[in-house]
């Protein structure tokens, strides 16, 4: 029963005495024993460890301190982001078994609160993809139809939200990452502001982009997880030193004369009709609370997803360096005679599934003598245009609206073998990461075959309030998530 | 479309970065990789004259912190992810690297 409710009711049933942390961490722990065989969103469901945690939450209930945000509220983690303890893989071959000595600052600070860690979630091998396919642990399945993709990289943490196999996860969002399988799932999810979260302990991809965010099914917890993740980092020295609001301070549902952006020309076309139609009902909504439409030009959008392929390629073929068959993780087998070189690149070739290979293989060449000025060089240029249009555009709105997507889910195996079809599912997405700005995706409905849509708002940098704010009042008029997918 | 990359050309970006690639995966490279540099070749038309480029999407104040040790993980904790370690010596093992 539990498994219905939200972060801020169990936290507060949890607090007041009225249930036990033990009993709310059973209640998730079985519906993941009952629908996680199909849906395949956990690579590693951490029971023992959270029945402990519960347990001892529950021994130290009645302690002056046992009143901290997120008391006793079940919460699942993408499998790049570091547990102490707890096996990290980022769905990686090359990384099975690798238990960290450490915890990522966000897992810290989530125990600090009282959060129970659930489990790891499945995700794209190192969060390099859009459907989850790419995994180790293979693909996860959308609970709304599980023939479709759950949308990815973070899919799995999507899904455990949808799934109510968890009331919230951490995602990381580097091109969409978390807003794009939230909009395929039917839940919402944030990608905060670039260094408005600690990056200590995510497993790095594209360094100039990632950022951790969460997933959940009301606005009010997802601005509950964004304070307990929110503030600046030593350990992260492109953590920002930026004051963190009050979120739920904003959470007035007066949006009246709030002005917001649609960038009507990208939209003309590639867009999904019942995509567009759920679209146009969420601005219907908005506007009838008082905001103001307003049309916006980016005129730099056709190039957003090159430059991103050739900027978030480049910079994982750098990170990915590191897996060496040395200090940790996978090594291929060897024989006597075998050299160092041998070791790092059999260990490599059999270590990477073949989407990592191939980004790397492209990010190598962007970097290279010869390349670099033409590719490497002109799309950071690119990206500086790119950031100077949502400038300029936020400088006369206060958010930004478009779909999250421009189809709903798609059949697994249905991009797998093109490569460019699947980075174009992004083509919503990534451009927020390249500018570094905050954007929520939130459901908007469903297509007329019942598969989940969504749009997303997008903000000035450090003002995940204002698309707090704007979400809560649309969601206070539809609240779509409190559909349930049917699950048996 | 640009037309496929030379295997030549697939086998030194993957030697740079340090893969093992079979013959059917250079072969699928030497396709795919021009398909996506071909489409990426519509960059090439915007006025990027004077642009300064973009590393960052924050302009990062320096982060300095001050200069003094602080407690690291133990030799035991970080030897113990290693594919090979050799635990009595405390080092990790690869090949002959020195004949």
């Amino acid at each position: 029963m539990f498994s219905s409710w939200t972060a801020e009711q169990i936290r507060e049933a949890v607090v007041s005495g009225k249930v036990s942390a033990t009993e709310v961490c059973r209640d998730f722990l079985d519906r993941i024993t009952n629908y996680d065989d199909s849906l395949n969103a956990f690579n590693t469901v951490t029971a023992e460890r959270a029945l402990a945690q519960a347990a001892q939450i529950d021994d130290n209930r009645n302690a002056k301190s046992a009143k901290t945000s997120l008391l006793g509220v079940p919460i699942a983690i993408k499998d790049n982001i570091c547990t102490k303890g707890v096996e990290t893989t980022a769905s990686s071959h090359i990384l099975k078994g690798f238990i960290p000595p450490y915890n990522a600052t966000v897992i810290s600070k989530l125990e600090k609160e009282g959060a129970v860690l659930i489990g790891k979630t499945n995700c794209d091998e190192f969060a390099m993809g859009s459907s989850n396919e790419y995994s180790a642990f293979g693909p996860t399945r959308n609970p709304w139809d599980q023939e479709r993709i759950p949308g990815g990289s973070s899919g799995g943490s999507a899904v455990a939200v949808a799934a109510h196999m968890s009331p919230v996860a951490l995602g990381s969002d580097t091109g969409g990452s978390i807003r794009f399988p939230a909009s395929m799932c039917g839940v919402i999810g944030l990608k905060p502001t670039y260094g408005r979260v600690s990056r200590y302990g995510l497993i790095a991809f594209a360094s100039s982009l990632d950022q951790i965010g969460p997933f959940a099914r009301t606005v009010r917890d997802t601005a509950l997880i964004l304070r307990a993740l929110s503030g600046p980092d030593p350990n992260d020295s492109t953590s920002a030193n930026e004051p963190v609001p009050d979120f739920f301070a904003a959470l007035t549902g007066d949006i009246r004369n709030a002005r917001i952006g649609i960038p009507r020309s990208i939209l003309a076309q590639g867009v999904d009709e019942d995509v567009t139609a759920r679209f146009n009902d969420a601005l219907e909504v908005i506007e009838n609370r008082g905001a103001k439409l307003i049309d916006i030009d980016l005129p730099n959008a056709p190039y957003v997803v090159p430059v991103y392929y050739l900027i978030a390629t480049a910079e994982a073929s750098s990170n990915l360096a590191r897996y060496d068959g040395v200090g940790y993780g996978y090594r291929a087998p060897l024989n006597s005679e075998d050299t160092l070189t041998a070791m790092y690149d059999r260990t490599r070739n059999l270590g990477f599934g073949s989407e990592v290979k191939r980004r790397i293989m492209l990010g190598t060449y962007v970097l290279s003598a010869g390349y670099y000025d033409a590719y490497y060089l002109k799309a950071q240029q690119v990206r500086t245009l790119i950031q100077r249009d949502y400038e300029t555009a936020l400088e006369h709105v206060d958010a930004i609206a478009m779909p999250t997507s421009p189809t709903p889910a798609f059949k697994i195996g249905e991009k797998t073998n093109d490569p460019m079809k699947m980075y174009l599912v992004d083509i919503f997405t990534v451009s927020v990461n390249l500018a570094g700005l905050p954007a929520l995706s939130l459901p908007c409905g469903f297509t007329r075959d019942r598969l989940p849509v969504g749009f997303q708002l997008i903000g000035n940098r450090f003002d995940e309030a204002t698309l707090l704010k704007l979400s809560d009042a649309y969601e206070q008029d539809t609240n779509w998530g409190n559909t349930t997918p049917p699950l048996t | 479309m640009l037309k496929p990359l030379t295997i030549d050309e697939v086998e030194r970006i993957a030697e740079l970065a340090r893969l093992d690639l079979t013959d059917e995966e250079k072969a699928l490279f030497s396709i795919q990789l021009a398909e996506i540099l071909s489409y990426a070749q519509k960059i090439q038309k915007v006025n990027t004259s004077e642009v300064p480029p973009t590393a960052h999407a924050l302009e990062s104040q320096l982060a300095l912190r001050s200069d003094t040790t602080k407690p690291s993980l133990k030799r035991v904790q970080v030897l113990a992810n290693a594919p090979e370690p050799a635990s009595d010596t405390g080092l990790f093992k690869v090949p002959k690297v020195i004949s």
